[in-house]
C-alpha cells in the first residue's frame, strides 16, 4: 500500500496547521510517499450536523472526486474520518464512493495498525515528550469508528490507537481520568447554538484533568482541542492543549 | 410545558415557515438552548444535577458488569422489539382475544383525545371521583390529568417523585426519577406546606414516611386505579406494570376499576421475551438488578371488578411509517439514555419543554410538531453515548442528525441556517476562493484589536477564547516545503 494520501480537515489548514504537518512527518517517518491533494477541502460533516444534507452530499462527492484514486487517505481527525466512514455512502451513490469510504483511516488508527510502507513498524521520531497527558477520548474517533471500548458498552475490549502509540513515548506519562470518555461539549453547530451548555461541559472536562494533574489535554480532533484551550485559557487554567500527532512528531517548537 | 395534543400537518409546514415571523422562528430554534443556559447559570445546582444523574450512571455500569453477557441481552432484546413492531396489528388483536378470555376490556385510541374521553367515560360509570393512579408518561403525554381535574375527578398520582411534582404542578423532568431535579430540601418545604410536615424536614427517610401516610388515605378512599404497563405480552393478553414503590399494587387491589393505559409500542409477543427485558430494564434505569415490584395483570382480580385497557397510539403509527424513526419505538422507557447525556445532565429536563426529556424524548417530540421543538435535535453534541447505552440499541444520536436534515428540508428549522449553509458550501467547493477567504479572515483576526474581534465572534467568545490564528494556512507551509525540497 504506497499510494496515500493526506486529508487534511478544513480547521486544521486554517487554525492549527501544525497538526497537519505533524501528520505528515509521522507517515513519511514510516516510509510512506503522501500525496496532499491541492483540491481538497472540507468533507461536509459540518454542513451535514447542521441538516444541510444537500450541501454536505455535495461537499461528499467533492472528496470522492479527489481522493478515490489513492490506496487509503489518513485524516488527522476522529470526526473527520468517522463522517467519511459512516455517511459518505448515505450522500454520495456508488461503488466509487464506498470504495473511498472504506480506505479513509483515522491518523493514529492508521499508524498502529499499517505499520511502515515495507510493512514494519519504523520507529517514530523521538522528542522530548511533555510529562502528565491526559487523553481525552474524540467521541467520534470512539464510538463511531470504535478505536478503543465506550465505557457504556461490555463488548470485547479493544485498545485505542491513540494511547497505545502515547504509550510507546518515552518519558510521557498518561493519567487517568474519573470519567474516561465524556463529551468535551464541541460538537460543530452545538458549540454556538448551545454556547452555555457547551462551555459548562468543557469545564467539567478540564476539571477532570485538573483533578488528574495533568499538564496537557491530548486529543485526535483538533477541534475539541480548539474548544478545551478556548475554555482553559479565558479561565485562565494550567493545562496547555497538543493534539496526538504534535506529541508523536515532537514538533510543538515547530508550531507557526 | 405539556407536549401538543393535537397532530399538525406537517405538509403544511412548509408554507407556513416561508411567510412566518423571522423572530418567533429564531426563538423557536433556540428554545431549548435559552431555557439550558437559564439551568446552567445556577452553577452549584447544574453540578449537582450532573453528578446525580453520573452517579445513576456508574451504578447502571456496575449493574452491566454483573450479567455475564450484557451485550448478547441487549441484541436479543433490540432483536424482540423489532420483530414485535413489524407485526404490531397481529400481536393486538391476538392480545384482544386473550386479554378479553380473561374477562378484561380492550379500548383503542386513536389520539389523545379519545384516550382521555374513553378514560372518562369509564370513570363517570363507575361514579368514580377520587382516583389514583401510578407512573405513566402516556398519561403525562395525553394530558389526562388536566382532562379530568376539569370535569371534577381529582386524580393522585401515587409515585413518591409524581406525586412531589404534581403537588408543584410542574411536568416531570425525568421518566424514571420526575422529581431528580429537585434536593431534599425542597421537597421538606413542599412537604411542610402541602402536607403538614415538621419545617425544615430534609431527612429523606422521613419526607418518606410524610408522603406514605398521606397517601395511604388517598389510597383507601380511591374508587379507581390507573396504571400504565412497561410491556404487554400477545400471548397471554396479560401486562407488567413495574414499580419500586408498590404504588401500583395498592392502587389497582383497593378499588373496584382498574384502567390501564397502555401506548401501542409496548407490546412483545411471548410470556419468554419478559425476562430478556426485565433484565435490563432495571439494570438500566436505576442500577439495581430488579425492580422491588414486577406485577403481571390478567384480568379482574374478583367477579366483583372491573379491568380495562385503552391501547393508544397518538402518533406512533406514524412514526412507525417512517423509515428510520421507527426504531425508537423499540424504547422500553429506562431513562438511561437521559443519565448518560451530557447535555441532559447540564440542563435538566423542563430545559426540552416535553413530557419525555433527553435523547429520546428530543427524537419523539419533532415528530409530534416539528417547528415547535425543532431546536430539540440541536440539543445534542452527537457524542453516541445514548446510542450505546440504550438497552434496546436504538440509534439515537443518528436519529437525531437525521432529523436535524428532515426539519431543515422540510423548512421547519429556520431558513436563516440554510441560506449561511449554501454560502459557505460554495466557499468550501473552490479550493482557491476558501484559501483565499480563510487568508483574509486570519489577516483581519490577526489585526483587530482582541475586543472588537471577540464581539465579532459572539457566540463562541461568551465563555471562550478564539485560538490564535497562525500566520500561514497548512497548504501554504506545504507548498513552501516542497519548493524548499525541489
Amino acid at each position: 500500500m504506497r499510494n496515500i494520501a493526506l486529508f487534511v480537515p478544513c480547521y486544521v489548514d486554517q487554525l492549527r496547521p501544525s497538526v497537519g504537518l505533524a501528520a505528515l512527518q509521522l507517515l513519511e517517518a514510516r516510509g510512506f510517499s503522501v500525496a496532499v491533494p491541492r483540491e481538497q477541502t472540507c468533507c461536509g460533516q459540518p454542513f451535514l450536523s447542521a441538516g444541510a444534507t444537500r450541501d454536505a452530499a455535495r461537499l461528499a462527492a467533492n472528496f470522492v472526486r479527489v481522493f478515490a484514486r489513492y490506496d487509503a487517505v489518513v485524516a488527522p481527525s476522529g470526526s473527520c474520518a468517522a463522517m467519511l466512514r459512516k455517511h459518505l455512502v448515505q450522500l454520495v451513490p456508488g461503488n466509487e464512493a464506498r470504495g473511498a469510504s472504506e480506505r479513509v483511516y483515522e491518523l493514529c488508527e492508521f499508524l498502529a495498525t499499517q505499520g511502515g510502507a515495507d510493512g514494519t513498524a519504523a520507529p517514530l521520531p523521538s522528542g522530548e515528550p511533555p510529562q502528565r497527558v491526559a487523553l481525552h477520548a474524540s467521541c467520534h474517533a470512539l464510538r463511531e469508528l470504535r478505536l478503543g471500548s465506550p465505557s457504556e458498552t461490555r463488548e470485547p475490549p479493544r485498545i485505542d490507537p491513540a494511547r497505545l502509540l502515547l504509550e510507546r513515548v518515552p518519558g510521557l506519562e498518561l493519567v487517568p481520568l474519573a470519567r474516561p470518555d465524556e463529551c468535551c461539549g464541541f460538537g460543530g453547530v452545538f458549540a454556538v447554538a448551545e454556547e452555555a451548555v457547551s462551555c459548562r461541559m468543557a469545564l467539567d472536562r478540564l476539571a477532570d484533568h485538573l483533578a488528574a494533574r495533568a499538564e496537557f489535554v491530548t486529543s485526535t480532533d483538533v477541534s475539541c482541542l480548539i474548544h478545551l484551550e478556548g475554555v482553559a485559557r479565558r479561565r485562565k487554567l494550567p493545562l496547555r492543549v497538543l493534539h496526538v500527532a504534535e506529541i508523536l512528531a515532537a514538533n510543538r517548537c515547530a508550531r507557526p | 410545558m405539556r407536549e401538543a395534543v393535537t397532530e399538525p400537518d406537517l405538509d403544511s409546514m412548509r408554507g407556513a415557515q416561508r411567510g412566518g415571523v423571522q423572530r418567533a422562528e429564531r426563538s423557536e430554534l433556540r428554545e431549548h438552548a435559552q431555557r439550558a443556559a437559564a439551568f446552567v447559570a445556577d452553577e452549584a445546582r447544574t453540578r449537582w444535577h450532573d453528578q446525580a444523574l453520573w452517579f445513576v450512571r456508574t451504578k447502571r455500569d456496575r449493574a452491566a458488569d454483573a450479567v455475564p453477557d450484557w451485550e448478547a441481552l441487549r441484541s436479543e432484546a433490540a432483536a424482540i422489539k423489532r420483530e414485535a413492531l413489524t407485526q404490531l396489528p397481529e400481536l393486538w388483536e391476538r392480545f384482544e382475544v386473550q386479554a378479553q378470555k380473561r374477562g378484561a376490556v380492550v379500548h383503542w385510541a386513536r389520539d389523545a383525545t379519545e384516550h382521555n374521553a374513553i378514560v372518562h367515560e369509564l370513570l363517570r360509570r363507575h361514579g368514580a371521583r377520587r382516583v389514583v393512579k401510578s407512573k405513566s408518561m402516556l398519561t403525562e403525554e395525553c394530558g389526562l390529568n388536566e382532562h379530568l381535574e376539569a370535569r371534577g375527578i381529582a386524580v393522585i398520582d401515587t409515585d413518591l417523585g409524581e406525586r412531589i411534582v404534581q403537588l408543584r404542578h410542574e411536568p416531570p423532568s425525568h421518566i424514571v426519577m420526575p422529581a431528580i431535579h429537585l434536593k431534599k430540601e425542597e421537597i421538606g418545604e413542599l412537604f411542610a406546606r402541602e402536607m403538614g410536615s415538621a419545617p425544615g424536614l430534609s431527612d429523606p427517610t422521613a419526607l418518606t414516611r410524610v408522603a406514605r401516610r398521606d397517601l395511604r388515605a388517598r389510597f383507601l378512599a380511591a374508587q379507581a386505579g390507573i396504571t400504565g404497563a412497561n410491556f404487554a405480552v400477545a400471548e397471554s393478553g396479560g401486562f407488567v406494570v413495574v414499580t419500586n414503590e408498590g404504588n401500583a399494587d395498592l392502587g389497582t387491589t383497593l378499588p373496584r376499576l382498574h384502567i390501564a393505559s397502555i401506548g401501542l409500542e409496548k407490546i412483545v409477543p411471548r410470556v419468554t421475551d419478559l425476562p430478556v427485558f426485565l433484565r435490563l430494564l432495571a439494570r438500566s434505569a436505576t442500577g439495581q438488578a430488579l425492580s422491588v415490584y414486577t406485577s403481571h395483570y390478567h384480568g379482574p382480580m374478583a367477579a366483583d371488578r372491573e379491568q380495562h385497557i385503552v391501547v393508544v397510539d397518538n402518533g406512533r403509527s406514524r412514526l412507525l411509517a417512517h423509515p428510520s424513526f421507527w426504531e425508537a419505538l423499540a424504547c422500553i422507557r429506562c431513562g438511561a439514555c437521559l443519565n448518560t447525556c451530557p447535555v441532559y445532565r447540564r440542563s435538566g429536563g423542563h430545559s426540552y419543554g416535553v413530557t419525555v426529556a433527553g435523547p429520546i424524548g428530543s427524537v419523539l417530540a419533532p415528530a409530534r410538531d416539528p417547528k415547535k421543538h425543532a431546536s430539540l435535535p440541536y440539543a445534542c453534541s452527537l457524542c453516541g453515548s445514548c446510542s450505546d447505552v440504550c438497552p434496546v440499541k436504538v440509534p439515537l444520536h443518528h436519529q437525531l442528525l437525521t432529523w436535524r436534515g428532515e426539519l431543515a428540508a422540510r423548512g421547519a428549522s429556520g431558513s436563516l441556517r440554510a441560506v449561511f449553509a449554501r454560502i459557505a458550501r460554495r466557499v468550501m467547493e473552490r479550493p482557491a476562493l476558501f484559501a483565499f477567504a480563510g487568508g483574509a479572515a486570519r489577516v483581519v483576526g490577526r489585526a483587530l484589536p482582541a475586543p472588537w474581534l471577540a464581539r465579532l465572534t459572539v457566540p463562541w467568545t461568551r465563555g471562550r477564547e478564539l485560538p490564535e490564528l497562525p500566520r500561514e494556512s497548512f497548504h501554504t507551509l506545504y507548498a513552501k516545503r516542497r519548493r524548499a525540497s525541489e
